[in-house]
C-alpha cells in the first residue's frame, strides 16, 4: 500500500492505483450522486427561484430582485426573525448552564448517578411530535400540570400558550426540558479530564471553585462552543412546536422563520419568495456559525498541537 | 452449608482486606487531602443527592403525567387538584385510540418508512465511509470536505427545490422522498462516523486479504463491517431516531391519510380530539413504547454516539 503512495507515484500511474481510483470513486458514488441530486443541484436550482414568481398552477415569471425586496421590508419576515432569535438568545445560554451544571453534579460521588444520567436524558427519545402534545396540556392554563405546580408555591395561573407575552417565555421553558444531549456530551468530557490536573489545582490552594474556574471550565471550552454552535443552529430552526402547539400564534408570537418559510411555500405557494426566505435563514445560520469560529480563538482552548 | 458460605465471606473479606492493607498508605493520604472538609463534604453531597432526586422526578414529570393520563377517564383528566394515578386503569382509551383513526396503519406505514431509511442509510454510509476511509483516489479530499459543510447546512434551504424535484418525479403522496435520498450517504455525520471508526481498524488486515484476491466488497462485508458492529448500531439507533422522529418532510410529501407515518397521526388526534386529552394522550404512548423500548436495549449506543458526534438523531 505504502509503496503505490510514494512520491513520485503520481506521474506513473500504475495498474493497482487505476483500480482504487475507480474503487473509489464507485465506492463513493451514493454520496457524489446523492449529494449532486438532493443538494448541490437543488441549492443552484434554489438560487434561480429566488428570482421567479411561482405559484406551480401558473408558469413561473421572472421578477428580478422583487422578492428580495419584498423581503426586507415584509413585517411578517421581520417578525419571525425577531422571534427566532428572541428565543435562541435566551434559550441557549440557559440551556447550557443547565446541562453543563447537570453535568458537574452527575459527575460527582453520589449514588444512581445513572439513573439520573437516564432520567434527564429521556425526553430526548420522546418523539417531536409528542412531546409538543403533551406540552401543549402541561401549559394549558386550567388543566396543565405547570399551573398547578406553580400554584403550591402561591403563583397564580397564566395562560401560557395564550398570551403573545408568555408564549416565547414558555417555548424557552420548554426548551430546557431536552437537554439530555448536550449533558451527555459534557459528561463525556468532564470525564476526559486528568484527576491530576485537578489535585494540582487542589494542592496549589484551589477550592472547588477555584478547579471550576482554573482547571475544568478552560478544558471545556471546547465542548461548550461545539453544544453552542449545535444549539444555536437548532434554535434557529424550531418548527414542530410552533406548527403542533400554536400554528405560529398568539398574534404571531410564534411564527418563527422556518414556519413562515413552511407558509409561504406550501400553505401560499409561493415558491421564489419561500426560496428567498430560506436564503436569508442560510446566510444568517453560517454567518452566526462563521462569526462564533471566528471568537472562538479568544475564549476556546485547543491543547497545543491539534 | 452455612459454614460454607461464612467460610467464603471469611475469604472474600480477607481477599478485600490484603490490597486494601497494601494501599492505606496511599488511601490515608487520600483521605487526609480530603477530611479538611469531611462532614462538609458529606452534606454537600447529600444535599446535591436531594436536589438532583428533585430535578429528575420533574424531567419525568411531563412523560409520566402523559402515560397515566392515558389510562384516566376524563373526569379526572379534567380533575382539580390533579389526580396522578388514575383510579382503575381505564384501557379502553387504546382501544378508542386505535378506533378513531387508523393508528394500526400508521405504525405500519412508519415500519415501513423507518426501516427502508436506515437500511438506506447504514448501507450507503459503509461505501461511502470505506471510499474515503480506505481507498486513496484523486478528489477524495475535495468529496469529504464537501461531506463535511453539508452538516452546516440547514434543511430549510433545499426544502423548496427538494419538493419540485420530487414532484416533477410524481412522487408526492409516496414514501419515496422519505426514503431514497438516504440511501445516497449525504447524512453526512453517519459517514463521518463510520469512516473515523474504519480507520481505527488495522490495515494489516484487508492487506492480507487482498493478497488472496478478495475483493474490495468482499473486505467491505466480511472483514470490516463485521468489526464495525458499534459503529453500525450507533448509526442504526439514530438514523432510526431521525426518521421514526422526522415531521417536516411527511407533512410535506404525504397527503393521504393512509400513507401517513405516526407523527402525522398524531398530529391529528391532537387536532381532532382536542377535548379527549386521555385518547390524544394513548396515541402519543403508543408511539413513545418503541422508542423507550429501544432506549433501554440500545442505551450504550446512544450515549457513544452522542459522546463521539454530539448529535442525537434530531
Amino acid at each position: 500500500m505504502a509503496a503505490t503512495t510514494a512520491p513520485g507515484g503520481k506521474r506513473h500511474i500504475s495498474k493497482r492505483q487505476l483500480r482504487d481510483w475507480i474503487a473509489g470513486y464507485v465506492f463513493a458514488s451514493p454520496f457524489i450522486i446523492g449529494f449532486s441530486v438532493f443538494i448541490a443541484f437543488p441549492m443552484f436550482y434554489s438560487v434561480y427561484l429566488i428570482f421567479v414568481e411561482w405559484d406551480l398552477l401558473t408558469p413561473a415569471t421572472f421578477v428580478g430582485f422583487a422578492n428580495l425586496a419584498k423581503m426586507f421590508r415584509d413585517p411578517k419576515v421581520n417578525l419571525s426573525l425577531y422571534n427566532s432569535a428572541f428565543y435562541t438568545i435566551f434559550a441557549v445560554p440557559i440551556q447550557l448552564t443547565i446541562s453543563f451544571s447537570l453535568a458537574l453534579a452527575l459527575t460527582q460521588r453520589i449514588r444512581f448517578r445513572d439513573f439520573y444520567r437516564a432520567g434527564f436524558y429521556m425526553p430526548i427519545i420522546v418523539p417531536l411530535v409528542a412531546s409538543a402534545v403533551v406540552w401543549q396540556r402541561v401549559l394549558h392554563p386550567e388543566f396543565g400540570i405547570l399551573n398547578e405546580a406553580l400554584g403550591w408555591f402561591g403563583i397564580a395561573p397564566r395562560m401560557w400558550l395564550f398570551e403573545p407575552s408568555l408564549t416565547k417565555p414558555a417555548f424557552i421553558f420548554m426548551s430546557f426540558w431536552m437537554i439530555g444531549r448536550q449533558m451527555v456530551i459534557f459528561i463525556a468530557g468532564l470525564g476526559n479530564i486528568p484527576d491530576s490536573l485537578k489535585e494540582a489545582a487542589s494542592l496549589d490552594g484551589a477550592g472547588a471553585l477555584g478547579q471550576l474556574r482554573y482547571v475544568i471550565l478552560p478544558l471545556m471550552t471546547p465542548l461548550i462552543f461545539y453544544n453552542m454552535v449545535i444549539a444555536i443552529i437548532n434554535s434557529f430552526q424550531t418548527f414542530v412546536p410552533a406548527m403542533i402547539m400554536t400554528e405560529g400564534g398568539p398574534q404571531d408570537a410564534t411564527l418563527f422563520v422556518v414556519l413562515n418559510i413552511y407558509r409561504n411555500a406550501f400553505q401560499y405557494f409561493n415558491m421564489g419568495y419561500a426560496s428567498a426566505l430560506a436564503w436569508e435563514l442560510f446566510v444568517i445560520v453560517v454567518g452566526f456559525t462563521l462569526v462564533q469560529f471566528y471568537l472562538s480563538n479568544r475564549w476556546v482552548y485547543y491543547e497545543e498541537g491539534s | 452449608m452455612r459454614s460454607d458460605r461464612q467460610a467464603q465471606g471469611a475469604l472474600a473479606t480477607g481477599l478485600q482486606a490484603a490490597p486494601a492493607d497494601l494501599e492505606s498508605g496511599g488511601a490515608l493520604r487520600r483521605r487526609q487531602s480530603e477530611t479538611s472538609g469531611s462532614v462538609w463534604e458529606t452534606v454537600r453531597l447529600a444535599v446535591l443527592q436531594i436536589f438532583m432526586t428533585v430535578l429528575v422526578i420533574t424531567f419525568l414529570v411531563p412523560t409520566f403525567w402523559m402515560i397515566s393520563s392515558s389510562l384516566k377517564v376524563s373526569t379526572e383528566v379534567f380533575a382539580h387538584p390533579i389526580v396522578w394515578l388514575p383510579q382503575d386503569p381505564h384501557w379502553n382509551n387504546y382501544v378508542k385510540a386505535f378506533q378513531l383513526l387508523p393508528l394500526t396503519r400508521f405504525i405500519y406505514n412508519t415500519m415501513i418508512i423507518v426501516v427502508f431509511a436506515v437500511l438506506g442509510t447504514v448501507i450507503s454510509s459503509a461505501l461511502v465511509a470505506y471510499s474515503f476511509a480506505r481507498i486513496s483516489w484523486p478528489g477524495r479530499n475535495f468529496w469529504f470536505g464537501l461531506l463535511l459543510a453539508t452538516m452546516m447546512l440547514p434543511d430549510v434551504v433545499t426544502l423548496v427545490p427538494r419538493f419540485l424535484i420530487f414532484k416533477n418525479l410524481k412522487w408526492i403522496d409516496t414514501w419515496l422522498p422519505l426514503i431514497i435520498p438516504y440511501w445516497g450517504g449525504i447524512g453526512a455525520i453517519y459517514v463521518f462516523l463510520m469512516r473515523q471508526f474504519f480507520r481505527g481498524i488495522p490495515m494489516e488486515l484487508e492487506d492480507a486479504a487482498e493478497i488472496d484476491g478478495a475483493s474490495r466488497i468482499r473486505v467491505l462485508i466480511q472483514i470490516l463491517l463485521p468489526l464495525s458492529k458499534p459503529v453500525i448500531a450507533t448509526v442504526a439507533v439514530f438514523a432510526l431516531l431521525q426518521h421514526y422522529n422526522d415531521f417536516m418532510n411527511p407533512l410535506i410529501y404525504i397527503n393521504s391519510m393512509d400513507k401517513w407515518p405516526l407523527a402525522l397521526g398524531i398530529r391529528a388526534y391532537n387536532d381532532s380530539y382536542t377535548r379527549n386529552w386521555e385518547v390524544v394522550f394513548a396515541a402519543s404512548t403508543v408511539m413513545l413504547t418503541p422508542m423507550v423500548a429501544i432506549f433501554i436495549v440500545a442505551q450504550r449506543y446512544f450515549v457513544q454516539g452522542i459522546a463521539m458526534t454530539g448529535f442525537g438523531g434530531r
